[in-house]
């Protein structure tokens, strides 16, 4: 184990899949020289050199078209979009191409690409750089939808990204970069559809995607200390596929269930997980399932502002109190 | 630097029309040449059955027809080499058969059969062969540009001297993707030859209408892509430029836009009333058919017999009926293969693929908590569709790998690797 941040974690993770795999590449806009607008592949340019770490246009669409057709032929590159909104104008290649080929072509061709890039707010990047868009990625049948809220995970999810054949969207974010933890070196990959129960507990269910997750886990000690409630906090780590069942299975025991995310609340990961909960274990829920979002808005510029428009660990607490109104 | 020269600047041959159009007369050998002839007989007549079926709805969706552009396609094709890579658009049918794609499951796809080349997935805008490196149709309008410089991009990275010639239409030259592709094309020095089919309108409006600049092999040179025009009625001229377009990609790593100059006789699709362009138009095009241009120019050097040509166009035919039958005959998807393809299931992801929404598994009764494991749910389940918890993950892969009597192998389409 090693004490790494998390942009030192994929860093790494990109590195030992080229290290063992001559088909993995990365390109992006300013990944080389620049080493990375969140400099997470600092230093690749210089180990892997111009071939293999690729400086592109700001053409977002096209090199995402690119890493498909790379992919098609067996290759498995890694495209860095800098944003989660510059992502959009590759929603065409991602969509029409990328989660669709396999299967339009009746299972000849394979995706192997991962696309990564990071979301979220708190960085005062106004409303086109720090949304939360998981949603919109978890909405496409073919892809697979990658969430990483420790370094530990980023390492691990990564090197299974690279590693499967399907394309996957793997989403970071900007505000867990800096973040510290522990990571195994030269780990094996981790399996995508495997979620972690990051607080055991036996009175309500949270369940935190992304950065939330960490959100969830502070909330947890208050509830605790304040009032008594145990949280059983669950980060799903991937989308696609989703652990169901293990968040089923802890909402059958604690009977309640809180769905914490940063993106918008009409159609987003909450809404959907909702349903999916309450269709499997509604005789289990002794009360409304929860959502905290961010708020129904572009995101603002303003730091009171934005800091508003994001949950934060007295929004997590309210909604698990709000579980136990009828108690 | 030799790669720095456009096309035009390298100077033109004796046959160069007022249009900048390049033109050939010179004749292969007898048997390439009757090959030539035979791949246009068989694309026509593939289109213009497809049509029929279409009438008849066997064939559903859009039906883009590449009729007249023959020589264009059949150029082309002809002149790459079988490990170059070859992508296109939704108008695409003659491009699989001129790669060699076999008629039978190509008309199979358009019938959205299990049969076809896409397994009924894609339909007539998305075939597919990958033992044939043809990278498949695609139906979003310069959605495929991208892909070939990917294509092109994994040539250059392998070292590998293979090409990617990637057809498009004169509408995507208008697409964002264009002038994207082309830069980055020009930038990495990409091994792909663009092959712009100029057939005078991006579905229903005239290049003069969709284009500021018209002459389209001009479009990418301030992107680094130098152009040339061809006409695209001749099959002979395509061959030739397509020749030294692709040996300038192979060897100078220079990317190039040939600009085809033809016509399609049909409509956009199967179902346009042309309310956009005269009939006395088509007909102008129409004296310039590609095939009979051809067939002429075969019979004038003493290649082709009148009679010859006659049996040449019967087997194509033939070609054609049997397609027709095989397409017929092939079974539909079953219902249960839904799910087949929407991912690869790998070592790396377990647990839920995809979701179907319209028949949720039943919830966990209190006093019933088998219950889900019942029912309609749990078939869908375990044909790989929606609720596939890990363990059915597990059970589906070994039903795939370890049964022979896989519904999938009985499948198969044919022509498909």
């Amino acid at each position: 184990m090693a004490v790494m941040r998390y942009r030192e974690a994929l860093n790494a993770a990109m590195r030992e899949e080229m290290r063992a795999d001559e088909a993995v590449f990365l390109m992006g806009e300013d990944v080389g020289v620049f080493q990375g607008a969140f400099k997470v592949s600092e230093g690749m340019l210089d180990e892997f050199g111009e071939q293999r770490v690729r400086d592109t246009p700001i053409s977002e669409n096209t090199i995402v078209g690119m890493g498909v057709g790379a992919a098609m032929t067996g290759l498995r590159p890694i495209v860095e979009i800098m944003t989660v909104n510059f992502a959009l104008l590759a929603m065409d290649q991602i969509i029409n191409s990328a989660a669709h080929i396999h299967y339009m072509f009746g299972g000849q061709a394979k995706v192997p690409l991962v696309v990564r890039f990071p979301q979220g707010g708190g960085h005062q990047l106004g409303p086109t750089h720090s949304h939360t868009m998981e949603a919109m990625f978890l909405h496409v049948p073919g892809l697979l939808v990658a969430v990483p809220s420790t370094p530990a995970d980023a390492k691990g999810l990564l090197k299974a990204a690279i590693r499967d054949d399907n394309p996957v969207i793997y989403i970071e974010h900007e505000s867990l970069y800096g973040m510290r933890g522990e990571v195994p070196e030269n780990g094996a990959p981790m399996r995508f559809g495997e979620a972690a129960i990051r607080r055991q507990g036996s009175d309500v269910t949270i369940v935190g995607v992304s950065r939330m997750a960490i959100t969830a886990q502070r909330a947890a000690e208050p509830l605790a200390s304040q009032h008594e409630i145990e949280a059983e906090v669950i980060d799903p780590r991937t989308l696609r596929p989703l652990d169901l069942d293990t968040i089923i299975d802890s909402v059958r025991k604690t009977n309640r269930c809180v769905i914490v995310e940063e993106g918008w609340p009409h159609g987003g990961v909450g809404a959907n997980l909702a349903a999916l909960v309450q269709e499997q274990a509604f005789d289990f829920l002794d009360a409304p399932i929860q959502r905290v979002t961010g708020a129904d808005v572009p995101m603002p510029y303003s730091k009171a502002l934005e800091q508003s428009a994001i949950p934060h660990e007295e929004h997590v607490v309210k909604a698990a109190l709000a579980t136990f109104r009828d108690v | 630097m030799a790669t720095q020269r456009t096309a035009q600047q390298k100077g033109r041959r004796s046959g160069q029309q007022a249009d900048g159009a390049r033109r050939s007369p010179k004749l292969p050998d007898k048997g390439p040449a009757l090959a030539l002839l035979d791949k246009m007989l068989l694309i026509r007549h593939f289109e213009e059955r497809a049509q029929e079926m279409y009438m008849k709805a066997k064939v559903g969706g859009f039906l883009h027809l590449a009729v007249g552009e023959e020589a264009t396609i059949v150029g082309t094709v002809s002149v790459m080499r079988d490990d170059d890579y070859l992508i296109s658009t939704y108008r695409e049918h003659g491009q699989a058969l001129a790669r060699g794609t076999d008629a039978k499951p190509i008309m199979a796809e358009l019938f959205g059969r299990e049969t076809g080349t896409s397994r009924g997935r894609g339909g007539s805008m998305h075939l597919f062969d990958a033992a044939r490196r043809f990278m498949g149709g695609y139906g979003i309008v310069g959605g495929n540009l991208p892909l070939a410089a990917g294509l092109a991009l994994a040539s250059d990275y392998r070292q590998e001297d293979s090409v990617t010639v990637c057809m498009l239409g004169d509408g995507a030259s208008n697409q964002g993707t264009f002038g994207e592709t082309m830069n980055i094309a020009a930038l990495w020095k990409l091994p792909v030859v663009f092959v712009v089919v100029n057939n005078q309108y991006g579905m229903g409006t005239a290049i003069h209408r969709h284009s500021a600049v018209t002459d389209l092999s001009k479009k990418a040179e301030c992107m680094g892509v130098p152009g040339e025009r061809v006409d695209g009625m001749d099959v002979l001229a395509v061959r030739e430029v397509l020749a030294e377009h692709l040996r300038m990609a192979r060897e100078e790593r220079q990317p190039t836009l040939v600009e085809a100059l033809t016509y399609r006789f049909r409509g956009h699709s199967a179902a346009d009333p042309e309310v956009y362009r005269t009939k006395e138009e088509v007909a102008q095009w129409r004296e310039r058919d590609p095939i009979l241009a051809y067939a002429k120019l075969l019979q004038e050097a003493d290649v082709l017999t009148e009679d010859e040509l006659a049996e040449h166009d019967r087997r194509a035919i033939e070609i054609v009926d049997e397609a027709v039958r095989f397409a017929d005959e092939g079974p539909e998807p079953a219902l249960e293969s839904l799910y087949d393809n929407v991912y690869v299931l790998g070592d790396q992801v377990q647990g839920w693929y995809s979701v179907d929404e319209r028949t949720p598994e039943p919830h966990r009764g209190e006093d019933e908590p088998e219950i889900g494991k019942q029912g309609v749910a749990q078939e869908l389940a375990e044909a790989g569709a929606a609720y596939a918890g890990a363990g059915d993950v597990q059970k589906r892969r070994r039903t795939r790998e370890g049964d022979p009597e896989r519904p999938e192998d009985e499948a198969a389409p044919e022509g498909a690797s």
